[in-house]
């Protein structure tokens, strides 16, 4: 069995206007799908990614946001945001969606691992992980 | 006449949306697309930016665009004017020229 790493993903880009959102989810499930422990973060503009309620219709492109909510299934275990950034876009907690997180086997579970976190934690996530992959 | 200009980036990313908003004329009309939609949102960091330029300028806001990104209409900034791609091409229309801060 190879070594598992903990895998940081930041993510600092709106959806939908540049592809690095979309592309950061696609290596989140693969790194997820290899059983590593992958954990989110969420910065500047890339709390965007998180808002409920998107609806892409009238643009011709993928919603992509309804997967955020699968990734508890995916065993992905944190999810956090940076409050900073959410403040200063005008955004709470209850504006983001909610990701549930349930361990099958034990059947222990957690109704959102999104966290809403101040600098200093992220700071120390971003430090504690063992690679950090920026999107 | 004036003139349309077009601002596509988000205000908390790049200055386009700033820059725009300075060294435009009192009556241009400003359209926001694709991430510069984010400009319109209340009770933002930048929205002081965009409430006072409403005064002197048309601000219009893509509605395709803010919806995709799960915007509410009720948080738009007062004064803020929502089009659709139609509108957009009559704005294009109604103008000298398109000035886009990409």
């Amino acid at each position: 069995m190879s070594d598992t790493k903990n895998f940081m993903f930041l993510n600092r880009r709106a959806p939908y206007g540049t592809i690095y959102a979309w592309e950061s989810l696609e290596v989140v499930l693969i790194a997820a799908a290899f059983e590593q422990n992958v954990s989110l973060m969420f910065a500047d503009d890339g709390v965007f990614e998180l808002t409920k309620g998107q609806d892409t219709a009238e643009i011709g492109m993928k919603n992509f946001s309804p997967t955020y909510r699968t990734l508890g299934d995916y065993e992905v275990r944190h999810m956090y945001v940076d409050k900073a950034s959410l403040e200063a876009r005008g955004l709470t907690a209850d504006d983001l969606v909610q990701v549930e997180w349930e361990d099958w086997e034990t059947e222990e579970s957690v109704d959102n691992i999104v966290e809403v976190v101040d600098s200093e934690r992220v700071a120390e996530l971003l430090a504690e992980s063992d690679v950090v992959f920026s999107f | 006449m004036s003139d349309l200009h077009t601002v596509n980036k988000s205000p908390f990313e790049k200055n386009s949306l700033e820059t725009c908003l300075r060294l435009s004329k009192a009556d241009s009309a400003i359209l926001l697309y694709e991430d510069g939609v984010y400009g319109a949102l209340k009770g933002t960091a930048v929205e002081n930016m965009i409430a006072s330029a409403v005064g002197d300028k048309k601000v219009y806001v893509l509605g395709p665009d803010y919806k995709a990104r799960g915007l509410a209409e009720d948080r738009m900034i007062d004064g803020v004017e929502v089009v659709d791609y139609a509108g957009f091409v009559d704005l294009v229309e109604a103008n000298d020229k398109v000035q886009a801060w990409v």
